[in-house]
């Protein structure tokens, strides 16, 4: 059914189909995770029309980044796609490195690498857990939970944070990482298969599980290119597309051969769901490539460029420290940036998060728009559960993986 | 020269100018032909030259920007997805009344980007089917994006009733 | 059995202490998860860290069925409402955890649309600090609501009809003059309605 203007629910149930009945479907409600709302015209439990309702969580995320350094805006972009923060993080610096022109070191690449995979197998796990767990398959939700305590050690171990790590820094990382956290990304990577077994054991041929999403929810590829989706909703719909192989950044170029883009072919839920898993096992062959070949040297740029915090020993022992840690914090001082504007993108969990940067010439930006995969994927919504039953709503949300915090802003 | 560059210079010639900053490519049309010239651009660029993913529009509010002569800038990111090639057409427009055609005709992405631009900037899509707020309630009336209004905002976060105890 | 030879055949005790130990042990979360907090009681929840250990694992989304609203994650100005008549819908005893920077003081995000701390709006019990908190420290929080119920409740809830006035911080709310024409969403009867398009 094609898509028709989004009109008013009081309009649609008009003189002639008066049967029709309307359902207020959250803000709070379990299926929709956190705050989405959807007004639904119903015909009996035949969905005529969804209208989604949305800004629940909006918090002026993109006000703060006005306001905000290009370093402190990292604990905000965290809090963007919060099941996959440091994603979140690897896309913001990538945009802010590409404006001040910075190259950073191989080891930050690869870390960078290792722990945005790790992100994206966390995100993964998460939508395939709450998706199962809201058609009813609790035992792949505690499954899918207890890998991502292991990604949120590694993540702590890493940075200190368990949940937003924080960690990237512009031209860099916080810290280097300990040989503790390469012991424990190795271990991950012999253990994860197991899970990941485990997690397609329950559901792959669980008959519930397959019934109520194959078929539901479809999204043709040209829809999905003509609504600009991105991600595995689109890569599930045929379109093969992804930035990790199509403009390949960080590490990717060198781990290109490691790694395969999974696709679909149907663009329902079950091929949503099936790309999910297939990502996660791609992600996997990336990690242990990668931790295996992290180069040595630096994780940070050079201290005489003049761009990146220098670490304690640095700022407390020597003047020129001292006196770059004070230019990088001064409010008036910081980054020097030419009054340009660029588009920056990377693939994360969720599909392409860009950041479109203006900067003015001082060390905050102008505007930080982003470019949130999930309001994207959302605005599909009402097309794709339109005709479809009230019970496959959590069917279509879930293999969606709507997060309302990158939905809203 | 891109192969698309050919295809506007002929069709829209003096229409709008380019620049390159790192990779990214922009068109960039003036604050007076903005309006005429952006939904024939767009469309010649989708029918044409490939470019068959709208994958973002932003607004910027340029009050104070150094060089600025336009407040309002909208900002189309086009993919070509054969080709991995991007593209970014920058449209302004001006106060009193920031108007702009809406591209919902070619694009379904462009409807809820044009009304968060609009719930944003105040920027008026002419032609979108349904345009109203989309991320701050209906009754705000200010636009928060906009450089003049406050991070903090007037006060209308504090604006409500309190619930005690005894309300429950 | 040595148990038995120890205590005697009957206890003396209040039937509110008796009712609060009852309560206490059961306590029906009501997760109000907006954001990144919600996952972390999502953790709490799942295997790890595991709430039923402390009766709290009955997690119910429906606010008739609940008696603790755990308000995770920031709450922005058009969910004020939304929260307040969920709280409302709450029968009573109930209690309330702000849980995380955000819910308690707005945290990081001190921007036009987000509530600084929904203690002006709804009473809350137990506030957590972190952003977000660790499982452990809801854990902890859960204990000390434990701890509030065994102290001060009562078989028929009426030490909360005690408390009719509003203990939370200063209300910030203020007058706008006629030039700033921007009005809250409303209140819990009317904000969530369904709006008309503007043209």
């Amino acid at each position: 059914m094609p898509i028709e203007a989004a009109t008013p629910v009081e309009d649609v149930a008009g003189a002639d189909r008066e049967y029709l009945y309307t359902l207020n479907f959250g803000p709070q409600h379990p299926a929709t995770h956190t705050t989405l709302r959807l007004i639904l015209t119903l015909d009996g439990e035949t969905i005529v029309k969804a209208v989604p309702d949305i800004g629940y969580l909006h918090s002026g995320f993109e006000k703060l980044g006005e306001d905000l350094d290009f370093n402190q805006y990292v604990t905000v972009v965290d809090r963007m796609n919060y099941i996959s923060p440091f994603a979140n993080e690897c896309a913001w610096f990538h945009t802010v490195e590409k404006l001040l022109d910075i190259e950073i070191t191989p080891r930050c690449k690869y870390l960078r690498t290792i722990l945005s995979e790790l992100a994206r197998i966390s995100d993964h796990l998460l939508c395939i857990g709450a998706a199962a767990l809201d058609l009813g398959a609790l035992t792949a939700f505690l499954y899918a939970f207890n890998q991502r305590e292991m990604v949120y050690d590694i993540m702590e171990f890493a940075s200190g944070q368990r949940f937003h790590p924080s960690y990237c820094r512009v031209g860099g990382l916080m810290a280097d990482i300990s040989d503790d956290v390469v012991a424990k990304i190795r271990s991950y990577v012999k253990t994860f298969p197991k899970a990941h077994a485990d997690i397609t054991g329950l559901l792959n041929r669980n008959r519930i599980f397959v019934d109520r999403t194959k078929g539901i929810g479809v999204l043709s590829k040209e829809e999905a290119i003509n609504t600009g989706c991105t991600g595995p909703v689109a890569r599930a719909a045929g379109v093969v597309r992804d930035l990790r192989k199509d403009e390949p950044y960080l590490a990717y170029k060198d781990l290109a051969s490691s790694f395969k883009v999974v696709c679909g072919k149907g663009g329902d839920c079950l091929n949503r769901y099936l790309v999910r898993m297939g990502e996660m096992a791609e992600s996997m062959k990336i990690i242990h490539a990668a931790v295996e070949n992290i180069p040595g040297g630096p994780v940070n740029v050079n201290l005489e460029d003049k761009l990146t915090i220098p670490d304690k020993n640095a700022t407390y022992r020597s003047i020129e420290g001292l006196i770059q840690h004070f230019e990088l914090f001064m409010w008036n001082r910081r980054w020097e940036t030419p009054v340009e504007e660029v588009y920056g993108a990377q693939e994360t969990a969720n599909g392409e998060l860009g950041f479109y940067l203006v900067a003015d010439g001082s060390g905050k930006a102008f505007r930080a728009r982003t470019r949130p995969p999930s309001f994207i994927h959302f605005a599909v919504f009402p097309q794709m559960i339109e005709g479809h039953q009230i019970s496959d709503v959590p069917a279509v949300l879930g293999s969606l993986n709507i997060i309302a915090a990158e939905l809203d802003r | 020269m891109p192969a698309y560059l050919d295809t506007l210079n002929a069709k829209f010639p003096k229409a709008f100018t380019t620049s390159t900053f790192r990779d990214n490519h922009r068109v960039v049309l003036s604050g007076e032909n903005s309006y005429a010239v952006l939904f024939p651009l767009l469309k010649c660029l989708k029918t044409e030259c490939g470019f068959d993913m709208l994958g973002e529009i932003g607004g910027i509010d340029y009050l104070n920007y150094p060089g600025a002569t336009d407040r309002y800038g909208v900002v189309y990111g086009l993919t070509n997805t054969t080709t991995g090639e991007r593209l970014f057409v920058k449209a302004f427009t001006n106060d009193p009344e920031p108007e702009l055609p809406s591209v919902y005709e070619m694009w379904k992405s462009a409807d809820w980007m044009e009304r968060e631009v609009y719930d944003m900037y105040g920027v008026k899509f002419v032609g979108h089917p349904d345009l109203r707020r989309i991320l701050m309630p209906h009754e705000f009336a200010a636009f928060p994006l906009r450089k003049d209004y406050p991070l903090r905002g007037y006060g209308e976060r504090h604006n409500f009733q309190t619930v005690t105890r005894a309300d429950s | 059995m040595a148990l038995t030879g120890l205590l005697p055949d009957f206890l003396v005790t209040k039937m509110d202490a008796l009712a609060s130990m009852l309560r206490k042990h059961s306590l029906w979360p009501m997760p109000f998860a907006t954001a990144c907090c919600g996952i972390e009681l999502m953790a709490t929840a799942s295997s790890r860290y595991d709430i039923a250990r402390f009766g709290s694992e009955a997690m119910r989304f429906s606010p008739r069925q609940c008696d603790l609203m755990i308000v995770a994650g920031r709450v922005a100005m058009k969910m004020v409402p939304v929260m307040q008549r969920i709280w409302l819908q709450m029968p009573e005893p109930k209690w309330c955890i702000s849980m995380g920077a955000c819910a308690s003081s707005g945290g990081v995000f001190d921007t036009y649309a987000v509530v600084q701390g929904i203690d002006r709006f709804i009473p809350v019990d137990v506030y957590v600090p972190g952003c977000p908190p660790r499982p452990e420290q809801l854990i902890r929080a859960v204990l000390d609501i434990q701890e509030k119920v065994q102290r001060t409740g009562t078989i028929d809830a009426r030490e909360f009809a005690a408390r009719d006035t509003y203990a939370g911080p200063t209300s910030l709310a203020r007058e706008l003059g006629p030039d700033q024409t921007i009005v809250a969403p409303g209140d819990y009867n009317t904000a969530t309605r369904f709006r008309r398009p503007l043209n």
